[in-house]
């Protein structure tokens, strides 16, 4: 066991590496150098320009540069935003917990409601029940969500009027942020108002954060379900006489659930993704959003601490995901 | 086949293998669906500038924000509407349709033939160079593919055909693999030896031995490739990393409307509705040809 944890983790070393070398070449590979980037359009005098190289670090060989870019990141700095001049990883840490509870509660949707679709869907095969859960998944699998979060903006909040635009919380709220989760945060200054105002800010991209994941959890349960449903095991269960339900809950769902729970792992990297789009849209203010006004406004300190940050933890869950999955499954450790 | 007992019914003579595998696509309607949506998107595509009503960036400035002629205040002039500065949507949707289908074509072509040569000098040299070369895939399979292409657009800057190399750099991974995977698995069969012995060099065995026989999964990948390139560059268009306006790409179009959409929702609604429709109708298809080609993968 031990053997097969060390074993992962030592593989992802090299992933590591490689994306570290993706980050440091990204700033590199654009055109002009950065401080020609800090200069602009006006330009600078050579002698200001060779003082600001060396300051940088930038006269070095590269493999050289490499490396103490490396060991800056290990020391967790990750430089200063051209923008607001802030520290990068300060900045990601103050915006991430607003990534997170939206990420959270999106697979919280996807979950609740793609799992009992294919779960029907697998014991109803072939009817009209079935056809409509895998319709609606292959529909949302297929979705350009900015465009299905517009919509569910017209619908719900213009057309309806139930539910906010935009943001996180209502203006006329001031919570102090101490953990940086709007819903606890809320709920610690006892403020009811505040905690319902930010709970309806969050459905709506929830809802469009999480219908990927549902799509693509609802047809991996459907035919986790079927094949499990074929077993030996199930059989004799029916035989024994067990009514239907136990024989689909205790019997087959624990086992088909092993893949699915895979699945679920790995939309981790789906929803930072998605999170992208869906900041943008809600003007959410997380590390997606800020990513993207750091591409829009050349911050290239910003891009470059945001993907090897946002990388590091893509990676970091799925080794997680493999190891349980290790756990939970003997055969993968042994093979 | 000479001489066989012919059945009563049909032809009689036994389907050829592309009559198999079309018996077999056909038996999915969901397939055949896909396949008539695509075929009907190439022909828009290809005849763009004779079925369109307008051409695609003439602003008619009296019609701005015209809705869709069914509603009360359009007009049958302009079947889906006008954009803010007058342009006919429907004409632009169906230019878009060229650019989106050009998009797919390019970066899965670009990524599948790098792809290809990738994973075969993986697969059939293996040793170091296949340790160096799977190792840079994973790192970038362990990026979320909008991150990827955003990454490779901030260095490339934005644009048209930046973004198709971004895509096709995103999707490049995955053929890789599989053509891997596929090499491995038919490098050590009979055939490949009995090649080799009868003197087949290394480009021969590679190319004409053992590539024909990857093709399923392959063309499988290639077709869903081309949903996610389709989607993909939408996403960067609509975050302005994309093709830049007045182009009528579909996500460029949406995100160039977006302060209008309460007063006009038909400029944000159509393009995204002909997204949804395209990338639909390639992940039908890619499910039935995957069913098809390969019944192992049947789920």
């Amino acid at each position: 066991m031990l053997a097969f944890l060390l074993r992962r983790i030592v593989l992802i070393v090299p992933t590591f590496i490689g994306v570290t070398l993706l980050a440091f070449a990204l700033i590199h590979l654009i055109p002009g150098d950065p401080v020609e980037n800090i200069s602009g359009e006006r330009g600078m005098d050579p002698a200001r320009r060779e003082r600001l190289l060396h300051e940088f670090g930038l006269d070095k060989p590269l493999p050289v540069q490499y490396i103490e870019y490396v060991g800056q990141v290990l020391r967790g700095n990750l430089g200063t935003s051209l923008t607001t001049h802030e520290d990068v990883s300060t900045e990601f840490l103050t915006l991430f917990p607003a990534t997170i509870e939206l990420a959270f509660f999106a697979l919280l949707f996807s979950v609740i409601v793609g799992l009992p679709a294919g779960i029907v869907a697998a014991i109803k095969r072939n009817t009209v029940a079935d056809y409509a859960v895998m319709g609606v998944s292959l529909t949302g699998y297929s979705m350009p969500i900015f465009w299905w979060a517009l919509l569910l903006i017209l619908f719900f909040s213009v057309y309806l009027g139930w539910t906010p635009v935009s943001g996180r919380i209502s203006v006329e709220y001031d919570v102090p942020a101490t953990t940086g989760f709007m819903l606890i945060d809320t709920l610690r200054s006892g403020d009811f108002g505040a905690f319902r105002s930010a709970l309806s800010h969050l459905i709506l991209p929830s809802i469009a954060l999480g219908t990927i994941p549902l799509a693509v959890i609802a047809r991996m349960t459907r035919s986790s379900m079927l094949e499990v449903l074929r077993e030996d095991y199930v059989r004799t269960a029916r035989a024994k006489g067990l009514p239907r339900w136990q024989v689909i809950v205790v019997h087959a769902l624990r086992n088909a659930l092993i893949p699915v729970i895979t699945v679920i792992g790995l939309q981790v990297g789906l929803l930072l993704s998605g999170a992208i789009l869906t900041e943008t849209i809600f003007s959410w203010p997380g590390v997606g959003n800020w990513l993207i006004h750091g591409v829009q406004s050349r911050d290239y300190p910003v891009v470059q601490g945001g993907i090897l940050l946002i990388a590091t933890i893509v990676i970091t869950v799925n080794l997680i995901v493999d190891m349980l999955y290790g756990v939970i499954n003997p055969r993968i450790r042994h093979a | 086949m000479p001489e066989l007992a012919t059945p009563a019914v049909g032809t009689g003579a036994p389907p050829g293998r592309l009559g198999e595998f079309w018996r077999s696509y056909a038996q999915s309607r969901g397939a055949l669906i896909g396949l008539a949506l695509v075929v009907l998107l190439v022909l828009l595509a290809l005849f763009a500038d004779i079925v369109s009503p307008h051409p695609p960036n003439e602003q008619y400035r009296e019609f701005t924000l015209t809705p869709p002629a069914w509603d009360p205040g359009g007009t049958s002039q302009f079947l889906l509407g006008t954009d803010p500065v007058g342009r006919d949507i429907l004409s632009r949707l169906i230019h878009g349709t060229r650019l989106s289908l050009l998009i797919g074509v390019i970066s899965v072509a670009i990524s599948l033939g790098l792809g290809i040569v990738l994973g075969l000098v993986a697969g059939f040299f293996r040793g170091l160079t296949e340790t160096i070369i799977m190792r840079v895939m994973d790192v970038m399979l362990a990026l979320p593919s909008l991150l990827l292409a955003i990454a490779v657009v901030a260095i490339l800057g934005p644009g048209l055909i930046n973004a198709m190399y971004a895509i096709a750099i995103v999707l490049l991974p995955h053929y890789v693999r599989l053509t891997r995977a596929a090499v491995i698995a038919e490098a050590g069969r009979e055939y490949v030896t009995s090649s080799r012995i009868a003197g087949a060099g290394v480009l021969r065995l590679m190319f004409n031995t053992i590539l024909p026989n990857c093709a399923a999964p392959l063309i499988v990948q290639a077709t869903l490739g081309f949903s996610n390139a389709i989607l993909d560059a939408a996403a960067l268009g609509f975050l302005g990393l994309g093709a830049q306006p007045p182009t009528p790409e579909w996500g460029s179009m949406l995100s160039s409307a977006l302060e209008f959409i309460q007063r006009a929702p038909w400029v944000v609604t159509f393009p995204g509705l002909a997204i949804l429709i395209t990338v639909l109708a390639f992940n039908l298809m890619g499910d039935g040809l995957r069913d098809a080609l390969d019944p192992r993968l049947k789920r």
